[in-house]
This record gives C-alpha cells, structure tokens and sequence, in this order.
C-alpha cells in the first residue's frame, strides 16, 4: 500500500480535526500525569532537578526548532495534500511535546527556553517535496536518538517515562516519512 | 587453486580491515567514515556541520576550544571544560558526555560501543577538510 493510499485511508476514518483531537487527550494525558509526578521534586530542587532541567530544555530547544522546521516545509509550497495534512499534524505534536517540557521546567524551578528569532535551515537544498520529506525524516530520526540518549539520564524516573512517550511519537513520525519517500519505514528492530 | 584464491581473498579481506581499523597517530583506533555518517544521523535532532542548532556546528571542530564558537549559548560547564576537541579529547567526551564535562547541555547518554565512537570521529575529521566545511563561515 503506498504511502499517499495510506494517508487518504487515514483522512477517510478519522478527519484531521478529530485526529488532533485524540491526540491532544492522549499526550495531555501524559501531560498531566508527568507535572503532577513533579511536585515532590519540585520541592525538593537540588542538582538532581538542575540536571534534569538542563536535559529537558536542551530537548525543548531541539523541540521548537522542529516545530519552526515544519512551519518552514508548510509555507515551501512544495508539499501537497495529504503530505501536507501530516506535516502540520506532526508539527502540532512537536508544539504538545514543546508545550509539557516548557511547563515541566517551569514547575520544577527553571526557566524553559524559548524560541529563537530565526533559525538556520538548508532552505536553499529544499527544491521538491521528496527534499522536504527527507529534512524532516533526517530531523526525526534524529529526535529519537537525542530522547534515546535522554532516557537513561534524568534523575526521576517520570521524567524518563515522559521522554520515552515522547520518542515513541518522534519514531512513528520518522517511520512515516520514510514509508512516504519509499523506503523501509521501519529498517530495523532496534533503533540507535 | 580453489583454496588458493580463497586465501588471497581473505588476505585481501583481513589486509582492507587492518587498514580501516588501524590504530591513528593520536592513539584512537581509526574508524570507518561510511559507518560514522550513519552514526552521525543520532546528533541531528541538535548539531549541523556548517551551522548552529540546539548545538554547536561540527566544521572547525578538530583543533577548537570546547566552547569557543563565537556567538554560541555554551553552559557555563562547557566554557570552562578547558578541553581541546581532538581524537582524544572527543573520544572521552563521546563515551558519556555527561560524566567528562558535568554540567554539559548536551543530555545525552553517549556512544557507548569504541568502535561507534571511532567511526564518528573519522566522520568529523573527513567532514572538517571537506570543502563543505572549508567554505562554512
């Protein structure tokens, strides 16, 4: 089944609106369990929550360059529907994540980066809608190892179940886009 | 002559990976430059070569101060690290990043595998005298 029959699929049982919809509950569900997980931590501050700060705004950084990404690939005017569709659905779950790791760092006792003026993007390189797919899959991919590399290290656990929630969306993301530029959507078992 | 070849073959074979796995001047074990692209494909949610991200670019980076690229928001951990990036240096930073510079921004876990961390490196080093990174600003 090619990429553009699996998306229309999608458009056909569960219009975008609904989608989003159903999406947000489920990450606010997330949400609200990882910010209230936060207050005994929050309490406690301390290097621990330092460093667990430092993590999560470097993954907010990389977060809202994302969401500027996406903003970049959906004003190009290279992609079409329904790829265009999943572009912003994607970059709606990017401004989520962005939204819960701003609030996280806010409640225990840091301040949450904020979003550059400009960002450095190869727009020059992007020509066709395949060059669009292929920056965004890069970024994706990316995502997943830098929450991959994440997990391990935040001091309280919520926090690495949140990152882990977080790359398995990044990873469907990635799996998407490659599955839309006609490659293996998922090449391996493990990712790295 | 069947078993003949097979032994030049895998002559060829073992001469081809002592080439590739060599031990370099600086003492790192040299590293795979196709293998190290694909594992430079995990610093891409933050780094670029020739720009800024959430992290610094990679171009000039055999050579520079830790934390010295101008205009770039290092941690305070990173500005004082006194660390010159090479094999060396990069290789102990890789391993975990958050162990050889406390305090580091970059919240990753590291590239756990020698032979991983050596094949990056030779990326970067063959990225840095490309002429992509020679006419970066």
């Amino acid at each position: 089944m090619s990429f553009f029959m699996f998306a229309n699929q999608l458009a056909g049982v569960s219009n975008r609106r609904a989608f989003l919809s159903k999406s947000g509950l489920l990450l606010s569900g997330t949400a609200v369990a990882l910010l209230a997980g936060q207050d005994a931590l929050a309490a406690k501050g301390g290097q621990a929550a330092g460093s667990d700060i430092s993590i999560l705004n470097t993954a907010l950084g990389a977060e809202l360059e994302a969401i500027a990404a996406y903003q970049l690939g959906a004003e190009s005017g290279l992609l079409q529907k329904p790829v265009l569709d999943l572009a912003v659905t994607f970059q709606g779950h990017h401004k989520e994540h962005a939204d819960v790791l701003s609030k996280t760092i806010a409640k225990l006792g840091g301040k949450a980066v904020l979003a550059k003026d400009k960002y450095n993007f190869p727009a020059d390189k992007l020509k066709t809608q395949e060059d669009v797919l292929r920056f965004a899959a890069m970024l994706e991919k990316g995502a997943v190892s830098a929450y991959l590399g994440a997990v391990p290290l935040f001091d309280n656990r919520d926090l690495s179940k949140a990152a882990a929630s977080i790359l398995g969306d990044e990873a469907m993301h990635w799996a998407i886009l490659r599955n839309a530029l006609g490659e293996v959507p998922v090449p391996s078992a493990f990712v790295s | 002559m069947r078993a003949l070849v097979r032994s030049w073959v895998l002559m060829a074979a073992m001469l081809a990976a002592g080439a590739a796995l060599a031990a370099g001047k600086d003492g790192i074990k040299g590293g795979d430059i196709k293998a190290g692209q694909e594992i430079y494909a995990r610093c891409l949610a933050c780094h670029a070569l020739t720009y800024d991200r959430t992290g610094p670019r990679h171009c000039g980076l055999f050579g520079r101060r830790a934390g010295s690229v101008a205009g770039f928001a290092y941690s305070e951990a990173m500005k004082h690290a006194n660390i010159v990036w090479d094999a060396k240096t990069l290789d102990r930073f890789l391993a975990n990043p958050t162990q050889a510079v406390p305090g580091t921004s970059m919240g990753y876990a590291g590239v756990d595998q020698p032979q991983e961390r050596a094949d990056l490196i030779a990326y970067l080093r063959h990225e840095n005298d490309s002429p992509e990174c020679r006419n970066a600003k």
